[in-house]
């Protein structure tokens, strides 16, 4: 900010060029150098996992896709959505109905499912935010709605009721399928460039005019308004893209688990797994959606491994189902209440002060 | 930002006193019923019989609500943990009667101490810090947490197979021809009395007049010698204590899984909206309303689809009334 009032240097050698590379924006260069060479480094993986592990590491993208696309809405746009499993559902179900009943391609499936989910999710959060409902009160409403998307598809007789798609396994691999022998890498490529894309859209929305709407409208709303931002139209934005970017995860997930039923798709527990990565990584931030579910996204088998040979302390869970959850709800309190930035956000400020 | 909005012009009083809404909800809800009867196309003894199992069946889901709708009102978060707490009391229940082999409503007496003190705990170390910083995504999170930690670590100890405790006092009751069990007849006065107490404690003695002022406003109550912190653990508290009443009198009827009762805090939820956040009155009747919704709508929609109708109500409620029916606007 420049303060008239404020004594100036007089001379002009004494002022930094306009052009001096101290004063240049380095940011978005960083994040895309940081995005490439992270990209680059992960699809070596493929080549170093065994096929058990290569499964653990694909389930971590499609949790760290619909992660960052949570954190677009919540983290940037300061709505929580505790229903995010309402978009990841209408993917897997667009995906799975598009091209089970009628054979089209799960690459415009994405296309189509984004594009649904965006309109299904600006509708709700209009209605929701119509009368500057926020907050808690938002969030319970996005979870009442996705609980009602999943009672619905399991009443409805063309969605298969309960049952849910089995997709057909085709002879060949098929690029325009989206199907590949079991274990070949692209299945873990494909998720990895759809998670790029998804990261490339934030950091891209951040430091958009659109992003940074959104965020003043998330820190002060009276504020933003009074500036003349159109509050409604950043948040739906914000809206749109988050559920956009979930709903590939989804229509990814029936491609690769070759099936999908309401619980898969719709169930609390997607919705969970949306909010756990990005709290524990680190909300409204760029990484720390993806790192968080590098953190939790193993810890499951982590923890399965665990218990099938428990150290003799721990003999007694042995056989018991539910640990991996608890460890990790367990993880959120913990991060919530000592470090509520996450591991990112809190290790970023660590770094700069 | 949404802090001053929701708890600015909302939930201002706990306890509100109006009689329009409750008039008109009660005209709405009797005209629906007779439709129901006269051109439902339902046998009149079936219609009979689910309007009194809905009526039973909602005053616990009043009493639920009334715990959601008071942590609501005095400390501005919505207890995502509503539901576990309800099938954890329910195993409190159910230890005490299949271990020391206690009867079930003494074990219901039991359990509220138990999970009066679990909720001011809760309150107390764990978002106590968070609630006086006046971020609500934070207690959310950490009620969300609680609901997984206490949904897992029940299905750790008691394994996800169904239990039961068995009825006590066998029999049902006949009104106007349909049959109600002893024990949901029960459950209803159990709830109806503990809300009736409920609303009296807010009303008649200084606790609840400390509650309700700070639920008004808490940096004015804290100017007048209240002390804030210790309100807020006893409004979790008796949250958790009458979810607790609920839990226990459900047990004697209710097939108990670490997850069966997930579903009823977004049924708490949509009844607090519907009857205004914050409204201990808009809970009952919002219960009631719920309750009837499911088991008469079940007539037409079997099986699930009976809570599909619920979800409706509550669009309904978001695009005509969001601030339910007892709510301030």
């Amino acid at each position: 900010m420049t303060d008239t009032t404020a004594p100036r240097p007089t001379t002009a050698h004494e002022l930094p060029a306009a052009d001096d590379p101290r004063l240049k924006d380095t940011w978005m260069r960083r994040q895309l150098v940081v995005l490439v060479v992270g990209v680059a480094v992960l699809s070596l993986l493929p080549l170093l996992l065994g096929e058990q592990a290569q499964s653990v590491a694909i389930r971590t993208l499609i949790f760290a896709i619909m992660a960052v696309g949570w954190n677009l809405m919540s983290g940037f746009g300061g709505m929580f959505s505790f229903g995010h499993a309402a978009f990841f559902g209408i993917g897997a179900y667009t995906g799975a109905y598009l091209l089970v009943d009628h054979g089209i391609s799960p690459w415009i499936s994405m296309v189509v499912a984004a594009v649904l989910s965006a309109a299904v999710g600006v509708a709700i959060a209009y209605m929701c935010l119509r009368y500057k409902l926020a907050g808690s009160y938002f969030a319970l409403a996005t979870f009442a709605f996705a609980q009602m998307f999943l009672l619905i598809v399991q009443n409805l007789d063309v969605l298969n009721k309960t049952e849910g798609f089995n997709v057909e396994i085709l002879p060949s691999d098929s690029w325009s399928m989206l199907q590949f022998q079991q274990g070949s890498p692209l299945y873990f490529w494909i998720p990895l460039a759809i998670l790029a894309v998804a990261v490339l859209i934030s950091i891209l929305y951040v430091r958009s005019r659109a992003g940074q709407y959104a965020q003043a409208v998330r820190d002060d709303e009276v504020a933003a308004s009074s500036l003349g931002i159109d509050t409604m139209r950043a948040r739906l934005i914000a809206v749109a893209l988050s559920c956009g970017v979930t709903a590939v995860a989804g229509v990814y997930y029936t491609q690769y688990y070759f099936f999908v039923g309401p619980e898969q798709a719709f169930g609390s527990a997607v919705s969970v797994e949306a909010i756990i990565p990005a709290v524990i990584g680190g909300i409204g931030t760029i990484w720390g959606p993806v790192i968080g579910a590098a953190v939790v996204g193993p810890l499951s088998e982590l923890v399965a491994t665990v218990l099938r040979n428990p150290p003799g302390f721990l003999s007694f869970l042995q056989g018991t189902s539910g640990l991996d959850v608890a460890v990790y709800a367990t993880l959120l309190i913990i991060i919530v209440i000592v470090m509520p930035k996450g591991i990112f956000g809190t290790i970023r400020d660590r770094w700069r002060s | 930002m949404t802090e001053a909005t929701t708890r600015g012009d909302g939930p201002t009083r706990v306890v509100r006193v109006g009689t329009h809404p409750t008039t008109v909800v009660a005209v709405t809800v009797v005209v629906l019923l007779a439709a129901v009867f006269a051109v439902g196309g339902k046998d009149s003894g079936l219609v009979t019989q689910s309007i009194v199992t809905g009526l039973l069946l909602g005053g616990v889901y009043a009493l639920v609500s009334i715990g959601l709708t008071l942590i609501f009102g005095v400390l501005g978060v919505v207890n995502f943990a509503q539901g576990s707490m309800l099938t954890m009391s329910m195993y409190v229940v159910y230890a005490l009667v299949a271990g020391p082999g206690i009867p079930v409503y003494v074990a219901t007496l039991l359990a509220i101490p138990v999970m009066f003190l679990f909720g001011m705990m809760v309150q107390h170390f764990l978002l106590n810090r968070l609630t006086s910083t006046g971020s609500h995504e934070g207690p959310l999170l950490v009620t969300l947490g609680i609901q997984l930690l206490i949904a897992n670590v029940l299905l750790m100890i008691f394994t996800g197979r169904p239990k039961s405790v068995g009825t006590p006092v066998d029999g049902s009751f006949e009104v106007f021809g349909a049959i109600a069990s002893y024990s949901r007849i029960i459950a209803f006065v159990g709830a109806v009395l503990v809300g009736v107490a409920l609303t009296l404690v807010l009303r008649r003695t200084s606790l609840g007049l400390s509650i309700r002022a700070v639920a008004a406003n808490a940096q004015g109550a804290a100017l007048v010698g209240v002390n804030v912190r210790r309100v807020y653990a006893l409004t979790f508290g008796i949250g958790a204590a009458s979810v607790a009443v609920a839990g226990g009198l459900m047990t004697p009827f209710t097939s108990l899984t670490p997850s069966v009762g997930e579903q009823f805090t977004i049924l708490a939820f949509v009844i607090v909206v519907l009857g205004g956040l914050g409204s201990v009155l808009g809970a009952t009747i919002g219960g009631l309303v719920i309750g009837l919704v499911q088991t008469v709508g079940a007539l037409y929609l079997p099986g699930t689809g009976s809570l599909i109708l619920v979800f409706a109500v509550f669009v309904m409620v978001l695009f005509l009334r969001p601030q339910g029916l007892y709510g301030a606007k």
